[in-house]
């Protein structure tokens, strides 16, 4: 079944992507190129293969609760596009359902 | 915002019945945080505990702290659900600041614990009443980061420029505890809420995974309510009430609720499924986000955790090792202390049951130990407005304050000011005693000078305690009470002063 035009401006406007009209039909194209790829693997999937969501066949991999060093504020801060007051600044929030 | 028109409770409940459904949020008092090494303290400079995992840096990846994991088994075990032998995390996909990754780790289809229930009681009409609430599952997830709207009137998001986010809170283990729908509570709805969160609450310190405090957000309840019409079993559109912090914001919001979609409805309106925020200061609940922008959160398993699984064993250890449940504590404390419901009650409002029962194992008796946490001790907390457990005395000078008076050496006044004393910092019980001199003089010769004194200043009395009546010596006993400032034996001064008068 391939991706439609509007799951792909669904999913663009869920990733906050503006995303123009061209770009959405080359981007639909090229997702259902990858999702029919992906699909394929149906094909080989049999009952007696579980499905998995991890390459590796571990459980439990805990760490015990101990505190560890930290970064400071300012290392923290030190990538963040803008500060103010130790906390990262931010455009306001949810101006879409205010 | 329009006028919305209430309708009376008692009304509201006569046409309609409510739903509840109680979704509680506890963060774990864990040292570390939930996926990384950071420290959780709270109230630290903001962005001063955190690290590339929990601000999502490129390249860096969560490991799950196992003290978590034994708290939320724990809880689950204690609510009587059952544990899953195999489980995920998952990706909660969202775009908000609170979340540097852009998802929140947290459990989807597949939570740690399942199916259990928690009894509360509350006072019926005819007595004490058992509510037993269904527990629709246990999970874990991961808190979010503070956000500080700027700019606002309110404070609050809407009409915010921008917003500062500390992450700080990003990260700590967070539980969920969910209800399955709570119904047939009718009238009693809202109490029932408030006991559902209130024997939670203790549950959770019983339990000590959390510190459970509702002002500082470490518990967060989110009360879901419905109406339906009394006769019909279609239940109707739900709102749910956000991060209502207080136990009585639980009870009034639930109470709002009815009163407002009875409001409504009766008018002919249609309830709007969506998300309210509680005004503790009017007992109202406002609209907030709409859930018709309800999110595709996208779950999926989280690719950098691997599943949880755990061994029988360990399971019946930790079941082996879980404390006594409030409800059954209660009901031992009241019969060994000899307590009615309502004094029960007293104490476990006042949050005195842990430092009672701390005095007595401290040796002093349950009723002295309940009196001092009760009277004097929880008169100064509230003048002080603290929680008793935050007064600067610990239950053992309590108790050493109690075996003073036991032994004669105090009485209550001069105890008041010893526990003064303490309370302001001024060392321990012995100490205070010490630097004030407060301690009884029952001594005879200490007495005598001062027996002297008032019988000379209160000839009067002294003629009329010595032509028999005896009554009259209360008078001289207070003066001796008053001139030694309280310290004086008041029964060994009665006794010097008959023997002196009766010569």
């Amino acid at each position: 079944m391939p991706i439609t035009r509007d799951e792909v401006a669904h999913l663009a406007r869920l990733s906050r992507l503006a995303l123009g009209d061209d770009e959405l039909d080359h981007f639909a194209a090229q997702l259902d190129v990858i999702i029919s790829a992906v699909a394929r693997v149906q094909e080989v999937a049999a009952e007696d293969i579980p499905a998995t969501s991890h390459a590796l066949p571990l459980t439990n991999v805990f760490r015990p609760d101990e505190v560890r060093p930290c970064l400071t504020a300012d290392q923290a801060l030190a990538g963040a596009p803008a500060a103010e007051g130790d906390r990262f600044r931010v455009p306001r929030i949810l101006e879409e359902e205010s | 915002m329009s006028v919305e028109t209430l309708m009376p409770y008692d009304e509201a409940l006569a046409r309609y019945e409510p739903v509840l459904g109680i979704e509680t949020h506890i963060e774990l008092g864990t040292s570390s945080k939930m996926f990384c090494g950071c420290a959780t303290a709270f109230g630290a400079e903001p962005n001063t505990q955190v690290c590339p995992v929990c601000l999502g840096l490129p390249g860096s990846l969560p490991v799950v702290n196992r003290a978590a994991i034994e708290s939320t088994i724990k809880i689950g075990l204690a609510l009587n659900c059952s544990i899953a032998e195999w489980c995920r995390f998952a990706r909660k996909n969202y775009f908000y600041p609170d979340m540097p990754k852009n998802y929140q780790i947290s459990q989807y289809d597949e939570p740690l614990c399942v199916e259990g229930h928690l009894d509360v009681e509350i006072e019926g009409d005819d007595g004490p009443e058992v509510h037993r609430i269904a527990i629709e599952r246990v999970h874990m997830e991961e808190d979010t980061g503070k956000s500080l709207h700027v700019g606002g009137s309110t404070g609050r998001i809407h009409g915010a420029d921008h917003s500062l986010v500390d992450y700080n809170r990003a990260g700590i283990p967070l539980v969920e505890i969910v209800t399955k729908p709570i119904e047939a509570t009718g009238a009693k709805a809202p109490l029932v809420a408030r006991a559902y969160a209130t024997e939670l609450r203790e549950l959770m310190r019983a339990l000590g995974v959390s510190d459970v405090r509702m002002e500082e957000g470490s518990m967060r309840c989110d009360v879901n309510v419905s109406l339906m019409p009394r006769g019909s079993s279609q239940w109707g559109t739900r709102t749910e009430t956000k991060n209502v912090n207080s136990l009585r914001s639980v009870e009034r919001s639930v109470l709002h609720e009815i009163e407002r979609q009875a409001g409504i409805l009766a008018g002919g309106g249609r309830i709007i499924q969506e998300t309210r925020h509680f005004h503790e200061d009017t007992g109202s609940t406002t609209s907030g986000r709409s859930k018709e922008e309800a999110q595709d959160y996208r779950y999926f398993p989280e690719p950098d955790l691997v599943p949880v699984a755990p061994a029988g064993d360990w399971i019946e250890e930790l079941r082996a090792g879980l404390p006594e449940r409030p409800a059954a504590r209660r009901a031992r404390v009241k019969a060994d202390w000899g307590l009615t419901d309502k004094e029960l009650q007293d104490v476990v409002n006042a949050g005195a049951l842990d430092l009672i029962e701390q005095t007595i194992a401290a040796g002093a008796d349950p009723a002295a130990a309940r009196k001092w946490w009760m009277n004097e001790l929880s008169r100064r907390a509230t003048a002080l407005a603290v929680e008793l457990a935050a007064l600067p005395i610990t239950a053992e000078q309590v108790a050493r304050v109690q075996a003073m008076v036991t032994a004669g050496d105090l009485n209550d006044k001069l105890a008041r000011q010893v526990f003064e004393g303490v309370l302001a910092g001024e060392g321990t019980p012995d100490e205070v005693a010490a630097a004030r001199g407060l301690k009884i003089v029952s001594d005879d010769g200490a007495l005598a000078g001062i027996i002297d004194q008032v019988i000379a200043d209160n000839a009067d009395a002294a003629d009329k305690v010595r032509a028999g009546k005896v009554a009259a010596a209360g008078a001289l006993v207070g003066a001796v009470m008053k001139a030694t400032r309280g310290q004086a034996d008041a029964g060994r001064a009665r006794e010097l002063i008959l023997e002196r008068l009766s010569g």
